[in-house]
């Protein structure tokens, strides 16, 4: 738990919330919606760790951030505290029930159905009025435990707040992948029948491994409906969730860390490349992804690896 | 009565479409283990294609049949160009590495070749309507079926049976078909799988390509359908089973049929019927209707 890793995150987090107030807000706010999406990338890193690729994370992405839409439109709930609480339960519990199923497939098998399953829910968004069909609706404007911040003030609170919970959640995945449950990760995905024979059941690791990605997911679609104060069905279609396994595939699955710089990093240049090449900035994205495909399999992550270990052999 | 028929015939008409659509994305995969999501983008360029060759065609006035042969010409030497490229300058690199990682590779050509098809063709959406018209329409009862759609489940049924029978009576199908069976052993048997994989792309590209052509005179030809169709048609092919014509026409017709019963009978879950039976299909048989059960290695 004490690791050295653990204890340069939270520097790092802390670090970060003790600079937000002197950042410029664009900043800020394109961090918020960074890290939240960041919590995808690294339910996605589980899974791909597994050498499984969902194509519909979107779907529990989409059932958190409407659930915080549903429950602050219709109840009187405002706690920003128990509206994630609620999305990323509610994201547990969709995962839990498709896990089900998703736990019996493998390889593509297992990309497409988790995408039909997305689709499904994207189609029932969309032709559905009280849920805002395809405009959407409007979240409101959370309270943190009463507190009731506008303007710049409720950036910093949504950032922090974001912020807060990416750091948990870094802490205990990373506790997650040091555990046997987590370890086995490699061997599933090398040769799962091996594990078997050792006496554990495949599809239950990987059912818990759905559920794991499926709330950090809930809690990120909650946190950026939040961020946003808006949610529309695009949010559940596959290329919102192609995007996330964009991100994984760049950032590599090699820590916890590159899930959250990947997806800040991530969100940077693609703000930038539509500001600056908007006529061609998925040309530079999917070559972006191309050239990691082919010269960085690990990852963007790996590069970090490798300039560590290189003193090492120097001496 | 009128409504099953109706069903019957908007399920027809889908199906076919969804065939052409789909049967080059099921040969790619059945052959080389590539699911192209690239596949989209063959299908966008030969919808834009299409609709730009009709443009210069009718506008000169000639007769309306050569037009409908002229766009599909068109549209298929477009894929083939495709193809080639990518086939040729992306895809054989990346042969052996995991499917999924394959997937992804797809997916970032199909990203690119997004915004490459904004800059040649602008932001502007493109209709193809003289062929449609052209076609006229015939009267069955109270139903009026158009010629155009009549000549499409044609096409379908034509692309169906030739695939078929190339696959089964052809030297270069038999090649296919070992390559299929065992790359490995065919390639020790003295098959150029090289060669085989180059072709069978540069079908598969002109299908999805001759698959937008024929679409493009029925919608408005504008960025992004691409992206609608690939899904569509990942469905379609997982329903069947990946990597067979058979598997690829009876998904086509299951989900055809079913979409259509959805929009005459309860509109609301149109969108969603289509996934919601391939999800049902995939929880009995896992692998597709048309797939047998891989044996797992140890």
């Amino acid at each position: 738990m004490w690791s050295r890793q653990n204890i340069a995150g939270a520097l790092a987090f802390a670090a970060l919330a003790v600079a937000a107030p002197f950042l410029p807000s664009w900043l800020v706010s394109l961090a918020t919606i960074a890290f939240a999406n960041g919590l995808v990338v690294l339910g996605l890193v589980i899974l791909w760790r597994a050498g499984l690729v969902p194509f519909g994370q979107a779907l529990f992405y989409a059932a958190g951030a409407y659930t915080v839409a549903l429950m602050s439109r219709y109840t009187g709930l405002r706690d920003v505290f128990v509206l994630v609480a609620a999305g990323a339960l509610a994201a547990g519990l969709v995962a839990f029930l498709i896990g089900l199923l998703l736990a019996r497939y493998r390889d593509i098998f297992f990309a497409m159905l988790s995408l039909a399953m997305s689709m499904i829910l994207y189609g029932v968004l969309v032709k559905t009025e009280t849920l805002g069909s395809t405009d959407g609706f409007h979240v409101e404007t959370g309270t943190f435990l009463g507190y009731a911040p506008r303007g710049a003030a409720l950036g910093l609170a949504l950032f922090w707040l974001v912020l807060g919970t990416c750091g948990f959640a870094a802490l205990l995945i990373a506790t997650y992948f040091v555990s046997i449950a987590g370890v086995l990760a490699a061997p599933v995905r090398d040769n799962e029948i091996r594990v078997e024979f050792l006496g554990l059941s495949v599809d239950r690791l990987i059912h818990l491994k759905v559920v794991i990605s499926g709330v950090l997911a809930g809690l990120g679609g909650a946190l950026a409906a939040l961020a946003v104060a808006h949610v529309d069905p695009n949010m559940a279609y596959w290329t919102t969730s192609g995007g996330f396994v964009f991100v994984t595939i760049l950032a590599g699955a090699g820590s916890v860390a590159a899930a959250f710089v990947g997806s800040f990093v991530f969100e940077l240049a693609r703000s930038i490349a539509i500001d600056f090449f908007p006529g061609t900035w998925q040309i530079i994205l999917g070559g972006a992804l191309l050239l990691t495909i082919l010269f960085l399999p690990e990852g963007l992550g790996s590069l970090a690896g490798r300039l560590r270990r290189v003193p090492e052999k120097a001496s | 009565m009128l409504t099953a028929f109706a069903i019957l015939t908007d399920g027809l008409v889908y199906a076919a479409y969804l065939f052409l659509v789909a049967v080059g994305l099921t040969l790619i995969f059945g052959v080389m283990k590539i699911l192209n999501v690239t596949h989209g983008s063959f299908y966008a360029f030969g919808a834009y294609g299409a609709a730009t060759a009709v443009g210069i065609y009718f506008e000169r006035g000639l007769p309306a049949a050569g037009g409908f042969l002229f766009m599909i010409l068109v549209a298929m030497a477009i894929g083939l160009v495709l193809g080639v490229i990518l086939e040729r300058g992306i895809l054989r690199f990346v042969y052996g590495k995991d499917e999924v990682v394959i997937v992804l590779v797809t997916y970032a050509t199909f990203l690119m070749l997004e915004d490459v098809i904004a800059l040649i063709w602008g932001r502007q959406s493109y209709a193809a309507w003289q062929p449609m018209v052209a076609a006229g329409s015939v009267e069955i009862g109270d139903l009026v079926l158009s010629n155009y759609d009549i000549v499409l489940v044609a096409l379908a049924a034509g692309v169906a049976m030739g695939g078929y029978w190339a696959l089964k009576y052809t030297r270069y199908g038999r090649l296919l078909t070992a390559v299929i069976f065992d790359r490995e052993t065919a390639a020790a048997f003295g098959v150029n799988v090289t060669v085989v994989y180059t072709v069978t792309f540069i079908i598969g590209a002109m299908l999805g390509a001759l698959g937008g052509a024929v679409m493009a005179p029925k919608i408005s030809v504008t960025l992004g359908i691409g992206v609608e169709v690939i899904v569509l048609a990942f469905a379609v092919v997982v329903t069947g089973g990946l990597g067979s014509i058979e598997g690829a026409l009876t998904g086509a017709l299951i989900v055809g049929l079913c979409r259509a019963a959805a929009v005459h009978l309860v509109p609301q879950i149109e969108l969603f019927v289509i996934y919601a039976v391939m999800a049902l299909v995939l929880v009995f048989r896992p692998y597709g209707l048309f797939t047998q059960a891989q044996p797992r290695k140890i």
